[in-house]
């Protein structure tokens, strides 16, 4: 047994590990399962999730699992039925997929506002430009670093769509200014640190970013920069596995009373990053 | 400079502190990456020990395929993994995706063929030296495969830990496929993942700190085992 003891004691002890009960069998399947919410990086970043997903519990019982993506990626997920609900902000997906069948109805939930960050020193003098499309084309001009996420999700949809307004599109055009990081807000806020560069980012995330080195808000006012936020329960007609009382109770929750009076007091450091809609 | 000095403080903190959030992580850690590396060994000790011996067509292209699986990128086994899991994909109806069990699964793949791999290069190596005496005795291949198996303990020991390294610190697949969701699926890399997304960079730093401490105790205690049994061995 003596030279057994190292060859077998291991996979042995592994195996005991492996058969305890909460593991393997955390099938999603079993009746009062928790609700799966697909949510997107800036309500997560800001820390607003945690906490509103708590009181919903205490309120209500329910337990919700939040997994955090870009909105694009939250969406397609979404219409495979890997989730019961999405909280997402990107308004031209949002009703491709309610038109495409895949959800019922999105329901108004907050904002919060889309911002312009970059360089204290603002070498390309965002902070007086007349309104956000004037800034972006004032970065353009320099031309200054510009980080962009290029990742599909509702921040790089916004930030796209106010290049378009300016008459420009820089990711089309191989520029050296502009550089699309392909990933979540917070690693594309850790490079325009690094390299002291303008970002598009929104309150949510920036609130609660630590790593922020020179940068500074730079814009952040006019009607172009509402970031809103809306809830949408997945079809269970499209897919009848999903949880669509808790999903509801889930909408009615935070569009109601509890869930807005939540939001509205929410702060980081005093600020409010999101703005309740009741 | 600063955030390394932070971080070492972070992390004594983290370890004194015996917060539940962050031993849940850790456990969870261990939990997932040990049970993957325990399914590699029960699929990777046999098959690599069969690849070593048995002669049959196509063995060479068997061997080519198993050293290169043991550079698997864990994010295409993660997207793989999710696409099979997914409720659009073929195994969708199990509601695995993000789920513990859907890491293990991931990370077992990624782990069998470093397991298999060394396994057979090992088992191979001892057949080279010890054939021709278990082919004089008349041995079985049980005979032949407990012996060599037996033989090589000590150097499999070392192919569980390689598995072990491999699987405690890849975030690519655990990302994917377990969703990072706290309280359910977050473990120790996917937690520094989102601690540097938030920019709290120290903080990361300290749960790297963590895991190396994680994974050098999992190794000492690996060491530990095999050189008191040794110990024991030559005595008897």
């Amino acid at each position: 047994m003596n030279i057994l003891t190292p060859i077998l004691s291991l996979p042995l002890l592994l195996t005991a590990l492996l058969a305890s009960p909460a593991s393997a069998a955390d099938s999603a399947n079993d009746g009062d399962r928790a609700l799966l919410l697909g949510t997107t990086t800036s309500v997560e970043n800001s820390g607003l999730l945690g906490p509103l997903l708590d009181a919903f519990h205490d309120d209500t019982g329910i337990e919700v699992r939040a997994v955090v993506r870009g909105s694009g990626a939250i969406l397609q997920l979404g219409r495979s039925g890997d989730f019961d609900v999405v909280l997402v902000h990107h308004p031209n997906a949002e009703k491709a997929f309610i038109a495409d069948g895949h959800g019922a109805a999105r329901h108004l939930v907050m904002t919060s506002k889309f911002m312009i960050i970059g360089p204290a020193k603002d070498p390309a003098n965002v902070r007086t430009a007349p309104d956000v499309a004037g800034a972006l084309a004032r970065i353009a001009g320099g031309p200054f670093a510009f980080i962009s996420r290029g990742d599909q999700s509702g921040t790089n949809a916004a930030e796209r769509s106010l290049w378009a307004i300016a008459g420009l599109s820089p990711w089309a055009d191989r520029t050296r200014w502009y550089r699309e990081t392909g990933s979540g807000m917070g690693a594309t806020l850790n490079m325009a640190s690094a390299l002291s560069a303008y970002t598009f980012t929104e309150s949510g995330s920036w609130n609660s970013f630590s790593n922020r080195g020179d940068l500074e808000i730079l814009f952040a006012e006019g009607p172009r920069l509402a970031n809103p936020y809306s809830i949408i329960p997945i079809n269970p007609e499209r897919h009848d596995h999903v949880a669509a009382g808790a999903a509801t109770r889930l909408v009615d929750w935070l569009t109601g009373p509890a869930g807005q009076s939540f939001i509205a007091g929410f702060q980081i450091d005093g600020t409010p990053p999101f703005i309740s809609v009741r | 400079m600063e955030t390394f000095v932070t971080a070492f403080s972070e992390a004594g903190a983290l370890l004194v502190s015996f917060d539940r959030d962050f031993l849940s992580i850790v456990g969870l850690s261990l939990r997932v990456s040990l049970s993957a590396v325990a399914l590699a060994c029960l699929i990777g000790f046999p098959l690599g020990a069969f690849v070593a011996l048995a002669r049959f067509p196509g063995r060479g292209f068997v061997i080519l395929l198993l050293n290169t699986f043991m550079g698997l990128p864990p994010v295409v086994v993660g997207l793989i993994v999710f696409l099979v899991l997914s409720r659009a994909g073929p195994l969708g109806v199990l509601g695995l995706l993000f789920t513990p069990a859907a890491m293990i699964i991931a990370q077992t793949i990624l782990v069998t063929p470093i397991v298999a791999a060394l396994t057979r290069q090992i088992v191979a190596d001892l057949w080279v030296e010890y054939g021709e005496h278990l082919r004089s005795l008349d041995a079985g291949p049980v005979t032949t495969l407990t012996t060599l198996i037996m033989d090589a303990r000590y150097s499999l020991t070392t192919v569980v830990l390689a598995g072990f390294g491999r699987a405690i610190a890849e975030v690519g697949a655990v990302m994917i496929v377990g969703g990072n969701i706290d309280h359910a699926t977050r473990v120790m890399t996917t937690a520094i993942a989102l601690e540097t997304s938030q920019g709290n960079l120290s903080t990361a730093l300290g749960l790297g700190i963590v895991l190396l401490l994680l994974a050098l105790t999992v190794n000492a205690a690996v060491q530990i085992i095999n050189t008191s049994a040794g110990k024991r061995a030559a005595l008897a």
